[in-house]
């Protein structure tokens, strides 16, 4: 049995997928665990485009909480005898998964990067020491619990023919002395940089809000159109949404052009953009870490460098 | 009000190279360092300290004795004493949380434990959840913002997409961001205080009752290592960006 859960739609469809492949080597099935979401039309879609089995569940709990999810969760996977256990890797899904393994006393990887199996056993890489290195670990016990990126695996085409269960389950859950005071939207540009093909991303070297209209108008000369940021920038100044932070604990993206503009170069944020094509980089201080992680960089003030380089590049384009 | 706070030694990820010949990160004689969002958990509870009569802050680490020193630069910052447990030979996150939940059950009178939200050098995250666990405490993860209100804790989670607040009586457990505050650097006074603050040290096979196994193993390391072109125009910048242009173009990303 595959045990899958997400909060996210789109990331429970990639994580079926992925555990199509690891039921059918070993004869099991695909069981995906709704919890508080009511919906049989989406059971049915998560049955065509893979699952063998939905399981609606209720908490009691208003809203998502790791606590009581957790016991649902732990229940199942001794209900159905789970061998991988598939999690969504938001962080609602890191937090529970956590848990869990604890509650089961067994292995847990955060992030994977792929899961196959090998010599009979689960196996699972995943990125450790900010990028520098592949971890490849095997799960010795059942049930293996793993959480998994957005965007890592492709979900199975739609199949209307394909039939499956939706079964309504109740677990025993005990309730936790945590309670939820309030919840607030983040603010969201609905900016998507992982899915971007150019980014411009600026740093500290920014003195002002207002001022990061140059690397805006940058943005457009390149028609990429996408700011990002370090990890100051959204999440200390607010100065713009955590859509667009990038590094270990924001977005890790991948573009062919990413610029780094008075970004100093923390591994953390080295490590969001490792997978990009070239990276350039600009900012005053020669000795900036970014300039070792960089194809191309600018020692200079980026408020003389960047209408320069814009300038440049509009003539280029054109 | 009785805080423990577990923190990680790490290698310091900065220094990690990759050697070429055998394509695997070099990890031997690294410098270590404690875990940069663990600092941020120690500063919190020594803030709590100072806003709270009574408030005792104990350190709690896993590792081998040699982490002495990282600690003392936590009991110089503010924190009252340090507990080191050491690890069996072989031990994945079920172990050692299975040993930090032990310690804190040893310690005994706990109020409040603060973790980071992950450690720097594997970034995983499940310590703070997986002790939770074991005690059978809540859990608030990702706090960016907390304070102690009478019998109760209020904290401030960023989910990415939703700001959750939330409460909770004693015991629980919080992982802190790194916004939540800035990491104190010690006084002399405080690094000439840490020299006659107790570090305990505790055999981490005598808190099990039976040896564990490892729920996983890793079977494999490979270095990823990032070739760079490093070219850097340090000239006057019109220079700069008249050759970065030319550059860009051959790379074909213009146009």
């Amino acid at each position: 049995m595959v045990l899958i859960y997400s909060n996210n739609k789109k990331l429970t469809l990639e994580m079926i997928a992925k555990g199509r492949e690891l039921a059918d080597e070993q004869d099991g099935e695909v069981i995906v665990a709704m919890i508080d979401e009511k919906d049989e039309n989406l059971a049915n879609e998560y049955i065509s485009h893979g699952a063998d089995k939905v399981f609606l569940v209720e908490s009691g709990v208003e809203n998502f909480k790791a606590e009581e999810y957790t016991d649902i969760m732990a229940n199942m996977v001794n209900d159905v005898e789970s061998g991988p256990v598939l999690i969504g890797s938001n962080k609602y899904g890191k937090e529970l998964a956590s848990r869990l393994a604890a509650k089961l006393s067994t292995g847990c990887v955060i992030d994977c990067t792929d899961i196959y199996m090998e010599d009979g056993e689960l196996t699972v890489e995943r990125m450790v020491y900010n990028g520098n290195a592949i971890s490849v670990e095997r799960f010795s016990g059942r049930p293996g619990i793993i959480t998994v990126p957005s965007k890592l695996f492709d979900p199975l085409k739609k199949d209307e023919g394909r039939s499956g269960e939706v079964i309504e389950k109740s677990y025993d859950v005990s309730s936790s002395y945590s309670n939820i005071a309030g919840i607030e939207e983040m603010p969201s540009e609905g900016v998507d940089v992982e899915a971007a093909n150019i980014i411009v991303s600026c740093g500290r070297g920014f003195k002002n809000r207002e001022d990061l209209h140059l690397a805006e108008e940058l943005a457009d000369a390149l028609k990429g159109k996408v700011i990002g940021c370090s990890r100051p920038i959204s999440a200390d100044l607010k100065w713009l949404s955590e859509d667009h932070w990038i590094g270990l604990s924001g977005h890790k993206v991948k573009p062919s052009l990413y610029f780094a503009i008075g970004i100093s170069g923390q591994i953390q944020h080295i490590a969001g953009i490792r997978d990009s094509g070239i990276i350039v980089a600009i900012n005053k201080d020669p000795n900036a870490l970014i300039f070792d992680s960089a194809d191309y960089g600018i020692v200079g003030d980026l408020y003389e460098v960047l209408p320069k380089l814009t300038d440049a590049i509009k003539k280029e384009m054109d | 009000m009785n805080i423990i706070v577990c923190a990680k030694q790490v290698v310091d990820v900065r220094e990690i190279k990759i050697d070429k010949q055998t394509n695997k990160p070099i990890l031997k004689g690294i410098g270590k360092t404690i875990s940069d969002i663990d600092k941020n958990a120690v500063e919190e509870a020594i803030k709590l300290k100072e806003e709270n009569k009574d408030t005792k802050v104990t350190v709690l680490s896993v590792a081998p004795f040699d982490a002495r020193e990282q600690v003392k630069e936590l009991l110089a910052m503010g924190a009252d004493e340090a507990v080191l447990v050491s690890p069996p030979e072989e031990f994945d996150y079920n172990t050692v949380s299975t040993l930090l939940a032990k310690a804190i059950e040893k310690i005994g009178d706990y109020d409040l434990i603060l973790c980071g939200e992950a450690s720097v050098d594997l970034f995983s995250g499940q310590m703070g959840p997986r002790i939770a666990g074991l005690l059978d405490i809540p859990q608030i993860t990702y706090a960016r913002a907390m304070s102690i209100e009478g019998d109760k804790v209020r904290a401030e989670r960023d989910l990415t997409d939703k700001a959750v607040k939330m409460e909770s009586t004693f015991p629980v457990l919080i992982t802190v961001t790194k916004e939540i505050n800035k990491p104190r650097l010690p006084s002399l006074m405080g690094i000439l205080g840490a020299a006659s603050k107790p570090i305990i040290e505790w055999d981490g096979s005598d808190l099990l009752e039976e040896r564990m196994e490892p729920g996983i193993k890793s079977v494999d390391l490979r270095g990823v290592s990032m070739e760079r072109k490093n070219v850097v125009y340090g000239e006057d910048p019109e220079e700069g960006v008249r050759k970065l242009v030319i550059s860009l173009g051959k790379e074909g990303l213009l146009g």
